[in-house]
């Protein structure tokens, strides 16, 4: 009846076995300390067994030593915990620069996922084995989470603003998408694959299908149909601030202060443009909040992004805009992964 | 020790349904208590059986999913605020602490009526939330879920908490003036027993904790119902906000449910090992400790949520802070059993599993304050598997060993030892095949939450079903005996186990207004030989 019959998730990430190492500490430590009560209990119960009806027990009030004893000991141990879970979780959480980036939507119920050179997906995620993969998350609606058991990673995905998560893929296969945050009706139906593939298959694959351009070309074609460009001229002169090359770069605000122009201030400016406005521009921008869907923001902060990439300073993922069949970019130089080897 | 005539107590002090309904007898009370909540118990089990059974294949086949997603929140919402956070102290706590004490009443009998007849009315809108269809939003109530995209009765039921809230908020503020203003002579703090200090620290927690929780559902409904943005970016809220004030509370509440089943404990330890506990002043202030720090954790539920990594970092560390007292309570129990006179009867057999279970619970919940392993394991059945472990293992197996601890105290009865010694080993037997296999489906990445799950996972969840099963009928015979034993079994007497304390002083069941002149106190709890070495404690 239960043929499949595991244990134990597979480790099909570069993170999962530095995860797994934690895990089984954990493991052992509460292994030994519940072992080390029940043995306790279980002798002291056999051994102590009131043998008279008026038998009383010791008067025994305590032990400074001994309560310093098994104060110290399992603090020093969650300690231990504490800084190797503390280290993990910040390299868990902080992608590599250069991590390729992949943009995907939350709904209910499904995963939209958008490669940078426009492929799409829904409910799949394909990605290379060996190269750092960085998710740019965001829901349309509620809260979601994305989670792949087999990679050890999670992440929440939140309407409002972008979360996001990374993984290396070590070894072709599918593997589970998981919503983890309840969602509603279909919360468990909220589910995909992951296809992880060698370099080689995925360069194929990222050349096959139809495609209407990349994500930056279509924020370019949102960007004159919303009529961005009659106020954010390159030329300097417009209503609005100049766009190209300021990706990644601080930005001077009006009342004092600067931020950088990231995905979450262009996102924020898209949509409640007075919140942060920059200096010497006055805020006549109107709001789009509810005119752009998660998908058109994201085309728009990939469009403003290749404008930043053209500029005097890259801001460093470069490789992502690399066209499908040509690998110049360093790190998907297809070495030859057998097709299939790991499945 | 023959025992046949009961005197006249505070059962057979009147008969009519008006003598029970405006009474402001403490133990009458505690009574009402246990009535309304074993009936919340079993409503909440009934969903959890539902639950269960919807899990035994893959397929959502047995109801749809929003069937499903109805009844873990209606399991979840019925368990938390109307089983487990009024469990011990409003039975338990409120028949034994003014007795344990040595006053006649705890400090306002008017106020303590009042909070059961507000208990009720949360739970006629729980009730009435469930009947008329259900609330779908997790017991966690997760903006803008609850207050955008749900179609259930989500006002309704946060009513239903909102009310109930204030109840625990009465009892708190009673068992705190009562254990301040109403000691008896003799009985300074480090006398009291350490229920009365776990009584203590819960009242803390249910004060300060509570008016948050009220807020928070408060402000669910009034962006649910006036479109207000609080929470919802949509309206320009945040809903990260939300799950702040929620676990504010929330994370609290879980000390709400297990402190008092470790004063159960502390005090079954030590009846039956005949035995004063092994460093009083440990166990006494790590109840105070748990309910500090505990208010200084929640944000270890956010770890995935995209809270910033350095208040995580905090969380964390605070995270592993509170489990050290709790982990010196079982340490200290442990080494209170050494040479005492050990019996095996099922008060006892409770404060075992009580004792291997929590400890279970405890270790897994390091998992969960460990940040990078948290990640994997959140939301998982790895979290559902450590908070039953806490909860069920923990809470309601110290409710239980409570139950049997002061059923001959309440009842003037006794109880068939052979049946509540087989009821013992059903829970445990059938709590760990429930749980236990959740923290391996957990680990395989099974969510929570969920009506439908990979094939691969179903050979757990057909064994956690099997335990249900036996978790359940362990639950129903102590149901049925104790119905029972109220006519049949033998007359108790005033201390049936050769116990100490003020509670055994006095006839079983007790007297209207418990002591016919004040107790004067001259010596600590559970003191039951001579001293023979000189240690810490009073």
């Amino acid at each position: 009846m239960f043929t499949n019959f595991p244990f134990f998730p597979q480790q099909a990430s570069e993170q999962a076995a530095q995860v797994d190492a934690v895990y089984f500490f954990l493991v052992a430590v509460s292994a030994f300390f519940a072992a080390l009560i029940a043995i306790f209990l279980a002798v002291f119960a056999a051994k102590f067994h009131r043998t008279h009806h008026d038998q009383v027990g010791d008067a025994i009030h305590g032990s400074i030593a001994l309560e310093l004893l098994w104060t110290i000991i399992p603090l020093g141990i969650t300690m231990i915990m504490f800084v190797w879970g503390a280290q993990l979780f910040f390299h868990l959480t902080r992608a590599p620069k250069g991590a390729m980036e992949i943009y995907v939507v939350g709904k209910q119920w499904m995963w939209k996922a958008q490669h940078m050179d426009g492929a799409r997906e829904i409910n799949e995620l394909h990605v290379p084995v060996g190269r750092p993969v960085k998710l740019i998350m965001g829901s349309e609606d509620v809260i979601h989470s994305f989670f792949i058991p087999d990679f050890r990673v999670k992440a929440d995905v939140i309407p409002g603003r972008y979360n996001t998560m990374w993984f290396t893929a070590s070894k072709p296969g599918r593997y589970h998408i998981f919503c983890t945050q309840y969602c509603g009706t279909k919360h468990s139906a909220m589910i995909g694959w992951v296809t992880a593939m060698g370099a080689a298959d995925y360069e194929t694959w990222l050349g096959g299908g139809a495609r209407t351009g990349t994500m930056a070309d279509a924020g370019a074609q949102l960007f004159q149909s919303l009529t961005c460009n009659t106020c954010h001229l390159e030329t300097g002169q417009g209503r609005g601030p100049v766009l190209k090359g300021a990706y990644g770069k601080p930005v001077e605000l009006e009342g004092g202060g600067t931020v950088v122009m990231d995905d979450a201030y262009l996102r924020e400016s898209i949509l409640m443009p007075t919140a942060k406005v920059v200096r010497g521009f006055q805020p006549i921008m109107p709001p789009f909040q509810g005119l752009v869907t998660e998908e058109q923001l994201l085309q728009l902060i990939a469009y403003v992004k290749s404008l930043g990439a053209q500029g005097p300073t890259p801001p460093g993922q470069p490789a992502t805009q690399t066209p499908a069949g040509q690998p110049s970019a360093p790190p998907a130089t297809p070495t030859p992964k057998q097709p299939g080897s790991g499945n | 020790m023959e025992i046949t005539t009961v005197g006249l107590n505070y059962l057979n002090n009147g008969y009519g349904l008006k003598s029970w309904l405006l009474t402001k007898d403490h133990k009458r009370i505690a009574i009402l208590y246990l009535l309304s909540i074993t009936g919340f118990f079993f409503l909440g089990g009934f969903f959890a059986l539902l639950i269960r059974l919807e899990l035994l294949t893959p397929a959502a086949d047995m109801v749809q999913p929003d069937t499903y997603n109805k009844l873990f929140t209606m399991h979840g919402i019925v368990m938390v605020f109307f089983f487990l956070i009024p469990s011990i102290p409003a039975t338990l706590g409120n028949f034994l602490l003014p007795i344990m004490v040595g006053a006649k009443d705890l400090a306002f009998p008017r106020i303590n009526l009042l909070s059961w007849y507000i208990y009720v009315l949360g739970g006629a809108f729980t009730v009435v939330a469930a009947a008329t269809g259900g609330v779908d939003t997790g017991w966690t109530f997760y903006a803008p879920y609850s207050t955008s995209a749900s179609n259930s009765h989500v006002i309704t039921a946060g009513l239903g908490i909102f009310i109930t809230g204030f109840s625990s908020i009465l009892t708190g503020l009673n068992f705190i003036v009562t254990t301040h203003r109403m000691r008896a002579p003799g009985l300074t703090w480090f006398r009291l027993p350490l229920f009365v200090w776990s009584m203590y620290a819960t009242s803390l927690i249910m004060i300060l904790g509570t008016p948050v929780i009220a807020i928070t559902v408060l402000l669910v409904a009034v962006e649910r119902g006036l479109h207000l943005g609080i929470f919802d970016p949509a309206l320009g809220g945040d809903p990260i906000l939300f799950q702040h004030l929620f676990w504010f509370y929330s994370h609290p509440a879980v000390y709400i449910m297990i402190l008092p089943a470790m004063g159960v404990i502390s005090e079954i330890v030590q009846a039956f090992t005949r035995k004063n506990i092994f460093g009083y002043a440990f166990v006494a202030f790590s109840s105070l400790a748990i309910a500090i720090v505990g208010f200084l954790v929640w944000g270890h539920h956010l770890f995935v949520a995209g809270q910033s990594t350095y208040a995580g970092l905090i969380f964390s560390i605070l995270s592993f802070f509170v489990a050290i007292p709790s982990a010196v309570k079982v340490f200290n129990w442990t080494a209170t059993i050494y040479k005492g006179a050990v019996s095996w009867d099922s008060p006892m057999l409770y404060a075992f599993g009580f004792i291997g279970l929590f400890t279970i619970g405890g270790l897994t919940g390091l998992f969960l304050a460990t940040m990078g392993l948290d990640i994997h394991v959140h939301d998982t059945y790895f979290i559902i598997a450590h908070f039953h472990y806490v909860m069920v293992g923990g809470a309601i197996m110290g409710y239980l060993g409570g139950l049997h601890y002061w059923w001959p105290k309440i009842t003037g009865r006794m109880y068939p030892e052979g049946w509540a010694k087989f009821a013992a080993l059903t829970v445990f037997i059938g709590f760990n095949l429930t749980f236990f296999p959740q923290f391996i489906v957990g680990y395989l990445g099974m969510p929570r939450r969920y009506a439908m799950y990979a094939p691969e996972f179903q050979v757990y969840n057909v064994l956690s079903t099997a335990g249900a099963t036996v978790l359940g009928a362990g639950y129903v015979i102590p149901m049925i005996y104790f119905i029972w034993s109220l006519k049949n079994a033998p007359l108790a007497g005033n201390d049936p186990w050769g116990a100490r304390g003020l509670e055994w002083e006095i006839p079983s069941p007790p007297p209207t207004e418990n002591f016919v002149v004040s107790p004067i106190v001259t010596e600590g709890t559970h003191q039951y030989a001579p001293s023979r070495e000189v240690g810490i404690g009073h």
